[in-house]
């Protein structure tokens, strides 16, 4: 058989375009040692949402979201700055994911069925439970989702939301009037000019709603929630190592503040005798090892970041202008469902 | 008393003032008729209404300055969103404050380097034109950096920068593809022309929004894993394209308007492809297309807007994330109304001068 020049310079150039994608794919065969190899953690995160993600007027990233990719960050690095943060709007998310443009996705993103098996993506734990709760006017006497029979109930059109709210009521046999909505802008607005009597969405949002209002202590979120919406850290699926350090990395957190470890006694506290604090903080066994990070990985997050308390509170507690409880998300022996595996 | 004139040199006089004057233009086009002066008057009336209202709302009874709209007690509108964030809006939210000088030289330089081709009257136009060649590589190693200037990755710019950048690469690297594209299509030969018409046909077809998210979410699944490759590379490359086949079609119609005797003519003169269509049919067929080929680049420069739906903060996209803060929800009117300016002063000073080129190269015969 004759293979004339173009065919053997085709070949040539298949063959060349082969190996290079091979090493291209060597290349990213551990994401930790490519991202300790490069320096800076990749980072999804939201374009813009109160307390979540949002760029400050200073040029730096803050919100709850940020401040765990700080934390891995810190983990690997001992540097809470050494992160690219990427933002991403929620058609791209899952594709910068999976090309590996960002190596973490921390961008409020429900943790469903679909989006675990057939992403080809791996949650690697819960870092926010939301839901979907009602804001209204504090003078409307509502306490609960059952006293709102009949009203006049804001809601985006075509979200989940909508089925959710008439899936609520019709189980618990009540009627409302829907206002459909375009946006949490739209939704703001008629809210504002009490063209309904509440608006539904998930808890997090209503809270950036309601401290965009002239006046927001005269409206209540309430405490019932109708719907799970378990907010995650999000890898890829095929590395189940770098899903190890993003799961412990959050698991740490949450453990720091069972322990009543923070930011400000990390030093104090790592010539403690409780074996579970010595363990966490390095000074006993080799978790950080293990995972392929320094002894003192957990250590150096807590004292840079803060433990889970800490994160919640300065972006989103009762301090901040969102004002959110800790409810679902207080600790599992102090009333919520959070709840770290022990380390050991 | 009358002087003389010789015959002949007399001086022009005014026209008599009730053929002209601001009196006689008002008769003539307000006050034609009583109908017609009761909609001068009704008209008039609304404008004055329109201009007070936006005065009271923009101007007297607004705030101007304020770290939330909390701080603006006034019943006007609240330019505090403009204001607090006011260096962000021209740089992005992360582009190094101390930095801001890079890209503030940058727009200075730009506007040197596009000035010898816009004005025939400058001085040193020849000079000016070649440091406008290498103008691209200043403004990178500015906005960029390199050769001891501090790097500034590309995601860290944002705003009319963005806005800028996009604009100008956009609209600078469509006109010669889009001229070369339209000589393709008129070719000769079969592989060219079927190459440029698939192009155009099937970049025209798709609308931009479909090409910027292919290039944000689809092109990246198709490298090899592990590579990215830079967002707004990726977005100007394809801004670019889908420019080009737009002038392209401008161009063409331009050069279909040229009389094949004037092609026939040049050859029968001895000039070659290149020198005929660069020397003869070129200069005529864009002098034609001007309105179009401006009104593309005004299009282009709106439609860089469109590339916050892939995450980049252009004016649009910083916007629309200032307003998600909780401080400036209620005052996305006022922040619209900002960019918006900023946008229609582009705008029209590019519609403004083309109007001037028309002028200029208008020629009795076309």
């Amino acid at each position: 058989m004759r293979i004339g020049i173009i065919g053997k310079a085709g070949l040539a150039s298949l063959l060349a375009l082969g190996i290079w994608a091979s090493i291209w794919g060597s290349a990213s065969a551990g994401t930790l040692d490519d991202i300790k190899a490069r320096g800076v953690l990749h980072c999804g995160t939201g374009p813009g949402l109160a307390g979540f993600s949002l760029p400050s007027s200073s040029g730096e990233w803050i919100g709850f979201d940020v401040d765990f990719c700080r934390a891995i960050a810190a983990a690997i690095f001992g540097d809470p700055k050494a992160v690219k943060f990427t933002p991403l709007t929620a058609q791209e998310r899952f594709t910068a994911l999976q090309s590996g443009e960002v190596d973490v996705l921390s961008r409020n993103t429900t943790w469903t069925f679909s989006r675990d098996v057939n992403l080809g993506l791996e949650f690697a734990g819960v870092t926010y439970y939301d839901g979907q709760g009602f804001l209204v006017r504090e003078d409307l006497g509502v306490k609960a989702a059952g006293d709102l029979d009949g009203a006049r109930i804001c809601i985006d059109s075509g979200t989940t939301t909508e089925l959710n709210l008439a899936d609520y009521f019709r189980t618990h046999g009540l009627e409302f009037d829907s206002v459909i909505v375009k946006g949490a802008d739209d939704a703001r607005s008629n809210y504002d000019a009490e063209s309904c009597d509440s608006y539904t969405t998930d808890v997090s949002g209503l809270a950036s709603i309601r401290a965009s209002l002239p006046d927001p202590e005269n409206h209540i979120i309430l405490d019932e929630v109708i719907s799970k919406e378990p907010l995650g850290l999000i890898v890829r699926h095929g590395d189940s190592e770098w899903g190890d350090v993003v799961r412990w990395v959050r698991n740490a957190v949450i453990l720091a503040e069972e322990l009543g470890i923070n930011s400000g006694n990390v030093e104090k506290m790592s010539a403690s005798s409780n074996p579970e604090v010595r363990r966490l903080l390095g000074t006993e066994g080799d978790f950080g090892s293990q995972l392929g990070l320094e002894k003192e990985w957990a250590a150096r997050t807590i004292r840079l970041v803060g433990n889970y308390g800490e994160i919640f509170e300065r972006n989103v507690g009762k301090d901040t202008e969102l004002g959110l409880e800790r409810g679902l998300n207080a600790l599992w022996n102090n009333g919520g469902i959070l709840f770290a595996p022990p380390m050991r | 008393m009358s002087e003389m004139y010789r015959a002949g040199e007399h001086p022009d006089l005014p026209p008599p003032v009730e053929t002209s004057g601001v009196r006689r233009w008002l008769r003539a086009n307000l006050f034609s008729s009583v109908l017609s002066s009761l909609t001068t008057l009704v008209l008039a009336g609304f404008i004055l209404w329109i201009l007070k209202s936006a005065l009271i709302w923009g101007m007297l009874e607004a705030d101007f300055f304020g770290a939330s709209f909390r701080d603006c007690a006034s019943a006007g509108a609240c330019w505090a969103v403009a204001s607090a964030r006011f260096p962000q809006y021209w740089f992005g939210f992360f582009y190094p404050s101390a930095q801001y000088w890079r890209p503030l030289l940058a727009f200075a330089l730009l506007s040197v380097a596009v000035a010898p081709w816009l004005s025939e009257s400058i001085k040193y136009r020849r000079e000016l034109k070649i440091f406008s060649l290498f103008y691209p590589l200043i403004a990178l190693l500015l906005l960029y950096g390199g050769a001891g200037l501090a790097i500034v990755e590309t995601d860290r710019w944002g705003g009319f920068l963005l806005t800028l950048v996009i604009g100008v690469v956009g609209i600078v690297a469509s006109l010669p593809i889009g001229i070369l594209l339209a000589l393709g299509r008129r070719s000769e030969m079969p592989v060219v022309r079927t190459l440029c018409v698939v192009f155009i046909e099937i970049v025209r077809g798709v609308p931009l929004i479909t090409v910027l998210f292919t290039a944000s979410v689809l092109l990246p699944l198709f490298l090899p894993d592990g590579m990215s490759f830079n967002k707004l590379l990726r977005v100007l490359i394809m801004v670019s394209l889908f420019a080009s086949a737009y002038m392209a079609e401008i161009v063409r119609g331009g050069l279909a308007a040229i009389p094949p005797g004037q092609e026939e003519a040049a050859r029968a003169m001895g000039l070659g492809y290149w020198q005929t269509m660069g020397l003869i049919v070129l200069p005529q067929a864009l002098r034609i297309v001007i309105p179009g080929i401006v009104s593309s680049f005004i299009g282009l420069f709106k439609d860089t807007s469109l590339v916050a739906i892939v995450g980049l903060y252009d004016l649009l996209g910083l916007t629309q994330a200032i307003l998600k803060e909780t401080g400036w929800m209620g005052v996305k009117i006022e922040a619209y109304v900002f960019i918006g300016a900023i946008f229609w002063i582009c705008c029209f000073s590019m519609s403004r001068y083309a109007k001037h080129l028309e002028e200029k190269l208008k020629r009795g015969h076309v």
